[in-house]
């Protein structure tokens, strides 16, 4: 039998947006083919990873994952700033958990110099992650993106609740927008429509289709579908409003989970738990960037080092 | 993919004579096209026809099975690139990777984590599923002690490496009714090993330097009469593994190339020496199509996670995961805990259970069937309301557990709450948080208000 590669013809392509600015700037998406489908397409710009890091000192974290930032863990700048001198991050998430009104509250007006001084003091580019409260979200969001106007910061999650407010603030200050949407393509594609409604340029949209996070044991798969469908309706069903590069924002969800806090003492069986916490991590990563993200938010160097060695391994030229 | 209706008419003698039990060809034709009557019902249909349709109705990746009993396993028979678009059916066998080499203690050690590496999840065991003995030494005779040893201390299927035909043959004297995996057929060893499989009756891997030489070997071995092959494209690169996985799989159901439609093998224990970044490589494999991926060792800080990714991106996405209904006693509650329901979609049971976990205060649980779904969805199909929650809450048991007769109720179910304070005589009503991240707040505060 003669072979020939079945190939797919696509006919979309991802848009290509730029992260932050100047030396340390980001492109992400451009792609022409699925995930890694270099036999077939293009892949301009590979996946990148941002690392987390809190705006105050994590609560809950088990010690696995403390451990890393253990010096730095209640000065996010101190924070951010080891991240990329000793880790290479090339960007930075900064989740202002803090501003939780289920927890310390923080006002925009408190939270917004802390971010400020956290852009200052870095160059690479900076996602401003709210609490995940759809109402104070559209409150800090705006005097974030107003305080660090000049920035070209991402800022998320932006909800068909909030969108307006912080849609808004992204126009006004030129910052880029994460439209976030619990699961379903539908409501993905609904939200960046009315972004773009709103006046928000494409080239300031990125999507992130699981608002709250997800990771293994946890729901991935809803996760890797509606990516996998996000994916296959912008390449190749010409869905034009679906054509925007994904984040995937899941370690405060992996690490939460009692699968990464159990010690290897209370359950032999579950072996070593400092790195079956940075594989639950890195695996959660794998199985997204397949499924087509484009950035990642992830939390622990040794994960994170694994995944890049995977992005690496799947688009050297041979 | 199978035929049409219409393309087996055509095939078919169009008498009309109704022998099969239905009044025409094309009704009977139909029926076939469905799966819902077999060739054979047809007397007068010609040994080529058969032949044809037979061949057009195999499925375009052939399900095969490597051991015996319960701990068989079944690989191939997938009919879609991505899950959504139906649901994967076979998850990929894990294989542990024993070398006849190594020494007998650490052989035995591997063999007993093999066995001991088992997790309990939504009701099903999540454990790996084949043992591979690795032939280095030449010898035959170790070969087959090795493969022995494994036969007596593990009842999982076992797949034979090496390519000395001979060797091989040794070692299936010991296993071959176990219906082990050969592996593997190649450019040099062809005939000699096709014959072994083919006497033995058992499944045979085939491995080719490239997908073009992989197809040569299994056409040859499909003329020989071969049916169980597994296909290995020889790729040992991260890159090339998920390429030649893609084409492989595309080939067999997009263009129902034959040739190809078999399940694959692949083995991250030969793409990397650290273990940590075998597992990535192992995750890629889990989500791309690999039918069997041999590890070079199972630890429960790289096999657990495995076999999570394998239960999420195999489960059925037309069928939600169920949890148990019943009970659940969360850091050992006594009768002053506080008891909380929800529905028994396995994912709200597990992020709901999780976070009053993370509490660190007991609490009951009581999860309701309500038939897989979600607290929502639940409510609004009436399967999470009043009249399905009284009777639960009073036939479950908690009576006799928790002494307060108070019930946290989902936030996104309040609408239920007086209605269900009346049908639960006795019991108050509590009105617990939307989001599942705020319960250990909510029973904090509760605790604190107690005291």
């Amino acid at each position: 039998m003669a072979f020939e590669v079945p190939k797919i013809s696509y006919s979309g392509r991802i848009k290509e947006i730029n992260l932050g600015k100047g030396e340390k700037e980001v492109t992400i998406g451009g792609e022409t083919s699925y995930p890694f489908h270099l036999f077939e397409g293009e892949m301009p710009h590979k996946p990148v990873i941002a690392f987390e890091v809190y705006d105050s000192k994590p609560e809950e974290w088990p010690a696995v994952i403390v451990q890393p930032f253990q010096d730095v863990i209640d000065n996010p700048v101190a924070w951010a700033k080891k991240c990329i001198n000793e880790f290479d991050a090339e960007l930075i998430c900064l989740r202002m958990v803090s501003t939780d009104p289920n927890g310390l509250n923080k006002s925009a007006d408190e939270i917004a110099p802390i971010v400020k001084e956290v852009a200052d003091s870095i160059e690479v580019p900076l996602i401003v992650w709210g609490c995940e409260n759809d109402e104070k979200d559209a409150l800090v969001l705006p005097k974030v993106a107003e305080i660090c106007q000049d920035k070209r910061l991402i800022l998320g999650p932006a909800t068909d609740k909030n969108y307006k407010k912080i849609g808004a603030a992204a126009i006004a200050y030129k910052h880029t927008v994460v439209a976030s949407t619990p699961i379903d393509i539908n409501l993905a594609k609904q939200l960046n429509i009315l972004l773009g409604d709103l006046g928000v340029p494409d080239e300031q949209i990125i999507v992130d289709p699981n608002i709250g996070g997800c990771s293994l044991g946890y729901g991935l798969e809803y996760a890797y579908s509606v990516m996998e469908r996000d994916r296959q309706a912008a390449l190749t069903q010409q869905d034009t409003k679906l054509q925007f590069p994904m984040v995937a924002n899941f370690a405060t969800d992996v690490w939460k989970k009692k699968e990464v806090k159990t010690s290897q003492k209370d359950d032999p069986k579950l072996g070593n738990e400092v790195n079956r916490g940075i594989l639950l991590e890195a695996l959660t990563g794998v199985t997204l960037l397949l499924a087509g993200g484009d950035l990642l938010v992830m939390r622990h160097p040794e994960s994170i080092k694994l995944v890049r060695k995977v992005i690496e391994d799947l688009i050297v030229k041979e | 993919m199978a035929l049409t209706g219409i393309e087996i008419y055509k095939k078919l003698p169009k008498t009309n004579c109704g022998k099969c039990g239905v009044p025409t060809c094309l009704a009977f034709a139909m029926n076939l096209a469905a799966g819902k009557a077999e060739l054979s019902s047809c007397p007068d249909v010609s040994e080529e026809v058969k032949r044809e349709l037979a061949e057009a109705s195999a499925p375009p990746i052939r399900p095969l099975s490597v051991g015996m009993g319960e701990n068989i396993l079944k690989i191939g028979g997938e009919t879609v690139m991505f899950r959504h678009e139906k649901t994967f059916v076979n998850p990929p066998g894990l294989a542990l990777l024993i070398k006849d080499s190594m020494k007998e203690e650490e052989i035995e050690e591997k063999i007993s984590r093999f066995n001991q590496l088992q997790y309990e999840r939504v009701g099903l065991l999540l454990h790996p599923d084949l043992i591979a003995v690795k032939e280095e030494s030449k010898e035959a005779q170790k070969f087959a002690e090795v493969v022995k040893k494994v036969k007596e201390k593990s009842k999982n299927g076992i797949i034979l490496m090496s390519n000395n035909s001979d060797i091989l043959a040794v070692g299936l004297g010991v296993c071959k009714d176990d219906k082990p995996l050969i592996y593997a057929a190649n450019k040099e060893n062809l005939d000699a090993v096709a014959n072994l499989a083919k006497e033995n009756s058992c499944p045979l891997a085939v491995r080719g330097e490239t997908i073009e030489e992989l197809v040569e070997l299994t056409t040859k071995l499909s003329e020989k009469g071969l049916k169980d092959l597994v296909l290995d494209s020889g790729a040992r690169t991260l890159r090339r593994v998920l390429e030649d996985q893609t084409i492989i799989r595309r080939a067999a159901l997009l263009k129902k190339f034959r040739a190809l439609g078999f399940p694959t093998i692949a083995f991250p224990c030969e793409m990397t020496d650290n273990f940590m970044e075998e597992a990535t490589v192992a995750s890629v494999l889990i989500a791309k199509y690999a039918g069997i991926i041999v590890l070079s060792d199972l630890m429960g800080e790289s096999l657990f996670p495995l076999l999570l990714e394998r239960l999420n991106i195999y489960t059925d996405p037309q069928r939600p995961m169920a949890t148990k209904e019943g009970i659940y006693e969360i850091n050992n509650p006594g009768e002053d805990s506080p008891v909380l329901v929800t529905t028994n979609f396995s994912l709200t049971y597990f992020i709901v259970s999780g976070e009053i976990e993370a509490s660190r205060i007991p609490a009951w649980l009581l999860v309701q069937e309500a038939e897989g779904l979600s607290v929502m969805t639940a409510w609004a199909a009436d399967k999470f309301v009043a009249e399905t929650i009284a009777p639960f809450v009073k036939k479950c048991g908690i009576v006799d557990k928790a002494k307060d007769k108070k019930l946290i109720i989902p936030g996104y179910a309040a609408q239920i709450s007086g209605e269900l304070e009346e049908e639960l005589a006795g019991w108050e009503i509590i009105i617990g948080p939307r989001e599942a991240s705020l319960i250990p707040a909510f029973l904090k505060a509760r605790q604190e208000g107690k005291k």
